[in-house]
């Protein structure tokens, strides 16, 4: 049987998404595709699948993404999703425990890209509360650019509360790493 | 050469690659190598590979057309930093059984 769920992960808890979907497997929903806040299951075996996800450097369209969907499903995982750069994969869990990273050189890696999409998330808002900042005051005084301004501002601050907290998580990993690799 | 320690993960898959080998049997050869210890995430696999090849210190085998899997072998650099990294890693067994010992005696 066939089940939607609809919920909602921001993109620096990309982890407890990753947790979360496993939890969905281990109850015997396996993950079949994603779209936007939105999770597609069907049935199986509890504990049957585990599930991986990542940000991609390159779109998974691009020759490079499709490279590595390729090399992944090589070593035996399914491709189950895209959501713009991120890709979800799913696993029959009786050969190995499955994951995408196994060390923290990868995973530190990995969370510089999470970090460099969402600068530039907080780049462009706040470029654009700038831009509606000059053009009130500037030219038209007119309330549309409060209003664009406030919402720009309102991203621009969530996005930089993102950004501290995947700093955190890798200057966590980054000085685990001091001593293990 | 830097004296520098390579990770677990390229230390395995530069041993493997003595032999060519495809992504997936890095993996299931770096699993069986350390005794099932070692076990490689694709992610991880596909990174390590990918910074290999730009060191040129292994090589991707030009494929043919029947095997659409790329294979890799280590390259005469590639055996050079393993053979460093075996004399570092040797010296780094010794003083510690030596050390350990001494102080064994001592009590």
């Amino acid at each position: 049987m066939r089940r939607i769920i609809h919920k909602m992960f921001l993109v620096w808890d990309f982890d407890k998404e990753e947790k979360w979907l496993n939890e969905m497997a281990a109850k015997g929903l396996a993950l079949t595709s994603v779209g936007f806040c939105k999770y597609e299951f069907e049935d199986c075996v509890p504990g049957e699948f585990r599930i991986g996800m990542e940000l991609l450097k390159d779109l998974p369209q691009s020759v490079e993404g499709s490279k590595y969907i390729e090399f992944v499903e090589e070593t035996g995982a399914e491709h189950v999703g895209t959501l713009m750069r991120w890709v979800y994969f799913r696993k029959k869990t009786s050969d190995a425990d499955f994951r995408l990273f196994s060390d923290n050189t990868s995973r530190i890696e990995h969370l510089t890209r999470i970090i460099a999409l969402v600068a530039v998330v907080l780049a462009v808002n706040l470029y654009f509360v700038l831009y509606d900042a000059y053009m009130y005051f500037a030219s038209s005084h007119s309330s549309a650019f409060v209003a664009a301004g406030t919402i720009n501002l309102l991203f621009a601050a969530v996005a930089a509360f993102g950004v501290v907290r995947l700093l955190q998580k890798r200057k966590r990993l980054k000085s685990e790493s001091e001593i293990f690799e | 050469m830097p004296n520098q320690a390579l990770t677990e993960a390229v230390y395995y898959i530069l041993l493997s690659l003595i032999e060519p080998l495809h992504g997936y049997g890095i993996m299931q050869n770096v699993e069986k190598l350390s005794n099932g210890r070692v076990k490689l995430a694709a992610g991880t696999l596909y990174g390590a590979i990918n910074t290999l090849l730009e060191k040129g210190w292994i090589a991707a085998l030009s494929t043919q057309q029947s095997s659409r899997k790329k294979e890799y072998q280590i390259t005469g650099t590639g055996k050079e930093i393993l053979r460093c990294e075996i004399i570092r890693l040797s010296e780094l067994v010794d003083s510690g059984i030596n050390i350990l010992r001494k102080d064994a005696e001592q009590k």
